[in-house]
């Protein structure tokens, strides 16, 4: 239990001499050539699909030409980031992206341990199954799907009209409120992803000694004091986990549903720095400036994964590496 | 003493009604929207439209769907995305196993950069403008391969998979092996591969339910409707509000019926398209809770 997910393990010395070390690893590495071969098609793929594109996002600062390509088109410096940093929809772009992030953060951190916890406890093992696997079903709806049933159910003819016309206010296209489109895109999103945190929790707390739940019956602790000092303790390192990766995304909000989500009417408060990415750059094809705005998405990013990264080392001993 | 135990049991017994009862809201909460995509799904036009269906069928009928199986769009939507749920499973799988396998073994040199080259690519990403443009160069674009290769390795999944084969293959199999004179090879396939059936399993739901789900991808590299997966042909009937091939062709309908039939055909959309997946699921769920076990345990 000292380190959860660890990807990268680091390889020990042997303290030998460089030269013979380095004699030693190349009939290492002929011996088992094989492995590099199986290796190839993978690395390739990574290669060319990941680490092209990253040295092609280089057109961010010059004036793409699809003629003279990624590194021959002309240097024009910052231009594009100027432009993107000086424009009206940047503080929009940005505030709207941090706002949905936080909110969703804020909404969908607590709900699941909660939910984990609740399956745990309940000593009915039948129904404590059913609830899960019940609330883990939405995980597995699409986007396209799950933006659809919020439209059939805000659709003037739809459940929540109904229930809003019964207790008589008049039918309106709610999905044509602006003030209603952040709320509603966190909270599917909770409907949607609660159950899968849920499981996560669960493998976490089915992972606690159970010596520690006999010695705290046999010291007679409540089921409230057994949660504080034992399960949620328990579940900490997943819950850093998660919060680590949940920041260093912070800015990667899941655009691919706000984009179907998006309509003129709410766009003020829907755009954010993926969605306008995505406009700029394959509908209005306007590809360097484009690039621009999502390398400083993506360095943004970058930053905050290596910081929230540390951080959580320092307090919690707890990190990818 | 006895005091005690007996206020004990009061608390718990609290504890448990409050318990079972916000289980029982979680489960309510989740399962009214689905029921009532259903009910719909399988009432009739003017039930739908009045608004009158709650979570059963009101007047049940079957139209929907009979219109449904008589749309071109929606078919040919549901037949291409069959194709790149298996042509694209196949080859993500075969390159995460391969990619996993060696970074597994100790005897591996370079297991670390090579580590490092993979996480990377989840940490910074290139650009949905510069992929674009790589896709187009590579003549890939509005292609079959598009929807299948650029994406084709989820470096979790491929993380998930090295942590399966670390932990669940002994270090002496590999050395006993060797020493019989088995090439890394013929471990890999032999002997490696048939233990693996749990990981492969979890592997093929992750991928294949990945790829059934996406628009995304096909919203980017796709440009012939005919090429459209059936999330894309979705996102435009149902969200984009295109009209369904029917109603193309009977513009002679009067528009009240029309309009009925259009909002019944959405829940029936709606409920074909997640079939699949939803049929699968009860069967298939506990691989995914042990995928997401094998990836949240030490790797």
């Amino acid at each position: 239990m000292t380190s959860q997910t660890v990807l990268i393990k680091k390889e020990r010395s042997t303290g030998a001499s460089i030269a013979y070390k380095g004699r030693r690893q190349f009939k290492r590495i002929a011996k088992h050539w094989q492995l590099y071969l199986l290796i190839l098609p993978s690395l390739l793929c990574i290669i060319i699909f990941k680490y092209i594109p990253m040295y092609g996002v280089q057109i961010a600062f010059r004036d793409y030409n699809p003629n003279l390509g990624f590194a021959g088109s002309h240097w024009v410096g910052i231009k594009y980031f100027q432009d993107f940093f000086r424009s009206y929809q940047f503080s929009r772009l940005l505030l709207n992206t941090l706002f949905i992030s936080v909110y969703y953060l804020i909404a969908i951190m607590p709900i699941p341990i909660i939910l984990a916890i609740a399956l745990n406890e309940t000593k009915w093992k039948f129904f404590s199954k059913t609830v899960q696997m019940f609330t883990y079903a939405p995980y597995f709806i699409s986007t396209v799907v799950l933006v659809s049933i919020i439209f059939q159910f805000l659709s003037p003819y739809g459940l929540l009209n109904n229930a809003l016309s019964l207790v008589g206010i008049e039918k309106t296209d709610l999905m044509g409120n602006p003030a209603l489109f952040k709320s509603l895109y966190v909270w599917s999103g909770v409907w949607q992803q609660a159950g899968y945190y849920a499981v996560i929790y669960l493998a976490a707390l089915a992972g606690i000694n159970s010596e520690l739940y006999e010695a705290a019956y046999i010291d007679g602790a409540s089921i409230f004091q057994k949660i504080i000092h034992i399960d949620i303790p328990g579940i900490m390192p997943t819950f850093i986990i998660i919060l680590i990766l949940n920041t260093a995304y912070i800015l990667n909000v899941d655009y691919q549903k706000i984009l179907l989500m998006q309509n003129q009417l709410n766009m003020e408060v829907s755009d954010v720095i993926y969605t306008y990415v995505y406009r700029q750059g394959l509908i209005a094809v306007q590809y360097s400036y484009s690039s621009a705005i999502g390398l400083f998405n993506s360095v943004i990013s970058m930053i905050l994964f290596i910081v929230v990264n540390k951080l959580a080392k320092k307090f919690s001993d707890i990190s990818f590496w | 003493m006895l005091a005690k135990k007996q206020t004990l049991s009061l608390d718990n017994r609290i504890f448990h009604i409050v318990n079972n009862t916000f289980l029982i809201l979680c489960l309510a909460v989740t399962l009214f929207p689905l029921l009532n995509i259903v009910s719909q799904s399988f009432s009739s036009p003017a039930s739908v439209i009045s608004g009158k269906v709650l979570f059963l069928p009101v007047k049940p009928t079957l139209t929907g769907y009979l219109k449904i199986v008589a749309d071109h769009d929606l078919l040919m939507g549901f037949v291409n995305s069959f194709i790149y749920m298996f042509a694209g499973t196949f080859i993500s799988l075969v390159l995460t196993l391969t990619g996993a396998y060696p970074m597994a073994r100790k005897t591996f040199a370079g297991r670390r950069i090579l580590t490092w080259i993979f996480t990377f690519t989840m940490i910074f990403y290139g650009g949905l403008v510069p992929t674009y443009l790589l896709v187009k160069s590579m003549h890939m674009y509005d292609t079959i391969w598009a929807m299948i290769i650029p994406n084709a390795i989820v470096v979790w999944n491929l993380f998930i998979a090295r942590a399966f084969f670390q932990n669940s293959i002994p270090e002496e199999l590999y050395e006993a092996s060797e020493l019989d004179g088995c090439s890394d090879i013929k471990i890999f396939t032999s002997i490696v591969l048939p233990l693996s059936k749990p990981i492969i399993a979890v592997l093929v739901l992750f991928y294949a339910i990945g790829i059934w789900n996406n628009y995304f991808d096909a919203l980017v590299f796709l440009s012939s409707s005919n090429k459209f997966p059936l999330q894309l042909v979705l996102r435009n009937i149902l969200i984009k509000s295109q009209m369904l091939t029917f109603l193309k062709a009977s513009s002679g309908q009067d528009q009240s019926g029309i309009l009925a039939l259009t909002e019944l055909m959405k829940y029936s959309v709606i409920v074909f398209a997640s079939l699949p997946v939803m049929i699968l699921y009860p069967f298939i769920q506990k691989y995914f809770v042990k995928g997401i076990m094998i990836g949240s345990v030490k790797g």
